[in-house]
């Protein structure tokens, strides 16, 4: 029964018990690197974000789950500038990037893989994540067509990188194939490669364990713990697969209807009332 | 025939075939990004009357001979004018998808068009005419396009293989995409238009003094329908496509027309190729899409052939 009460809480009273879900380490000692602040999207009548406030740390790992139509590709596309948020306001680095565009957040460092895989599939592996390394190329068209330094020791060098990172995610003996011939688990790894050839600091992956079958999801886990030391990586993910969520994420936000009903550590988020309510309905 | 015999004879045509490679190149570059745009033509027309006006009532005519070196600066400030224009035009027209950017570029040649017909300094419906020769046969006319067309090819050999051509096909593919890897959409998407402008632009300062006349006639719609069969045919995922198509394309017309005076042919048969240039264009251009909707120039013949062949030789 007294779920039943969280269940039919307000987002103030949702928003109060978020403190005591919150880890021991406090945020106030360390700057956010990403954070949201009543981060709001409308569509027409739908709320689909509704006032999300959130804290990433860096170095985290952090989830992002919540049942279908909760919100939680709109928060990403909103985060990555896909969508312009209705209201509230979006700080990475302590700066407002809220009003920026994809390709300008993008540049600032934040990559991130879709949902519905959009790779570029008529292009090879080795084009696709070559293609990101965009903002890491310095000459002009002018140096480029000409062939004058520093373009040629660049392309080089774009490559090199490129054909590192499909070695990673272990499709370099590939590179020359074109994407939309990958299965679904190898395009899901290259556009892990893709997003990774941006040098990210924050690197968002929307559903990255869709379609892969129970030992590539537990390759996945390893994998991204393993990017994310050697890249030094902050990680948002949204993902459906509940036992993977819970092993991998440092905290776990949930959304339900657009509205953040907990955030916390995996523990505390996996006992919390408000959150079985949401998945298992309230009758 | 002799060597001679069959410059004399072709020299126009093949000047005129350079030339068709140059504006295939040229509605190319857009596509590139993704951006099926038809205002080459447009600027073909203007970089013509800029030429042409500036070689009939600018340069100083007391020398009877119009040297090449006029007509090279021409070239370059027909380009320069037409990359501006490309910026003006482009900003606001990029900002439109598919075919309403198609349809708004037809709108841009129709307003020149109507502008030239209209204008005073553009000789209205009569256009301008003895635009002085740096040459004194067509065939000589090589010298400059030939050379025009090897650049044009090295730049855009280039340019598939570094980060703005890059950045243009990721446009291409995933405009979406290509925004969440740092790509500046629109930035490369005007990049793409106006670099197509220029190539226009200089192309028609030198077919201006080619022809030797210039009028409204020159870079309309029909001229669209060819050049865009020349990409669409020839191919739009390599530069070598539209290229070929261009040349091919050109000359089209005229193998038709000799065509139609083979003897016994039928007189509706005839006129048919004779006159049904756009017609058959057209036909193609349909067929073209549905059967080959990248081109019958594809990369794919180059670097996958190999691979295909020693499948089958496995198998």
């Amino acid at each position: 029964m007294s779920q039943e009460n969280f269940a039919t809480n307000s987002p103030a009273g949702a928003s109060e018990r978020l403190p005591s879900a919150d880890p021991q380490k406090g945020p106030a000692q360390n700057p956010p690197l990403l954070e949201a602040k009543e981060l709001t999207r409308r569509f027409g009548g739908l709320v689909a974000v509704n006032e999300v406030s959130f804290t990433v740390q860096k170095h985290e790992i952090f989830g992002l789950i919540g049942p279908n139509g909760a919100g939680k590709t709109t928060l990403f596309n909103t985060i990555t500038g896909l969508l312009q948020p209705s209201s509230g306001k979006l700080l990475y680095q302590g700066k407002e990037i809220t009003r920026l565009r994809p390709h300008q957040i993008a540049a600032r460092g934040i990559a991130r893989t879709f949902q519905n895989i959009r790779l570029f599939g008529e292009l090879s592996a080795l084009e696709n994540v070559s293609i990101a390394r965009h903002t890491h190329i310095k000459s002009t068209v002018l140096q480029g067509v000409l062939g004058l330094p520093p373009a040629p020791l660049e392309e080089r060098q774009t490559q090199q990188k490129a054909l590192e990172l499909l070695e990673l995610v272990g499709l370099r003996d590939r590179a020359e194939e074109k994407a939309k011939n990958f299965s679904y688990g190898d395009q899901r790894r290259l556009e892990i490669a893709r997003a990774l050839a941006l040098e990210p600091q924050v690197l968002l992956l929307d559903e990255p364990a869709a379609g892969m079958n129970p030992s590539e999801k537990h390759q996945l886990s390893d994998f991204i713990r393993q990017v994310r030391e050697q890249f030094n990586l902050t990680v948002i993910l949204i993902e459906h697969h509940v036992p993977l969520v819970m092993g991998l994420c440092d905290r776990i936000a949930v959304l339900d209807f657009g509205q953040l009903i907990a955030l916390g550590e995996p523990s505390v988020v996996r006992n919390d009332p408000a959150v079985i309510e949401a998945y298992l309905g309230d009758d | 025939m002799t060597v001679d015999g069959f410059f004399t004879t072709y020299g126009f045509l093949i000047v005129s075939m350079l030339l068709g490679a140059l504006m295939g190149l040229s509605l190319y570059l857009p596509l590139m990004a993704g951006q099926l745009s038809l205002a080459s033509p447009g600027f073909y027309a203007l970089g013509g009357y800029i030429a042409a006006i500036l070689s009939t009532q600018v340069f100083p005519s007391t020398a009877s001979q119009f040297t090449l070196t006029l007509l090279l600066l021409e070239m370059l400030i027909a380009g320069a004018v037409c990359g501006v224009l490309g910026v003006v035009v482009g900003i606001p027209a990029l900002r439109l998808r598919g075919i309403y950017l198609a349809l708004a570029t037809i709108a841009f040649v129709e307003v020149l068009r109507v502008l030239s017909l209209n204008l005073e300094i553009t000789g209205g419906a009569v256009g301008i005419f003895g635009i002085p020769q740096p040459f004194a046969t067509p065939i000589e006319y090589l010298w400059v396009a030939v050379p025009l067309l090897l650049i044009s090819m090295a730049v855009l050999y280039r340019l598939e293989r570094i980060r703005a051509g890059r950045a243009f096909i990721g446009i291409r593919e995933d405009e979406l995409a290509a925004g969440a890897m740092g790509i500046n959409p629109t930035y490369y998407k005007v990049l793409a238009f106006t670099l197509g402008a220029i190539l226009a632009g200089v192309v028609g300062a030198l077919s201006a003094h080619f022809l030797n006349t210039w009028n409204a006639r020159q870079g309309t719609f029909d001229a669209s329908i060819v050049y865009l069969t020349s990409v669409l045919i020839g191919g739009t995922r390599t530069f070598l496509g539209p290229v070929l198509g261009g040349m091919v394309f050109t000359a089209l017309p005229e193998v038709l027309r000799g065509l139609a005076d083979t003897p016994n042919l039928p007189t509706a048969l005839a006129q048919f190729l004779r006159d049904g240039r756009l017609i058959i264009f057209g036909v193609l251009i349909v067929l073209g899409t549905i059967f080959f909707p990248q081109g019958l120039v594809t990369p794919d013949l180059f670097t996958r052939r190999n691979r295909s062949q020693k499948q089958q030789i496995q198998a």
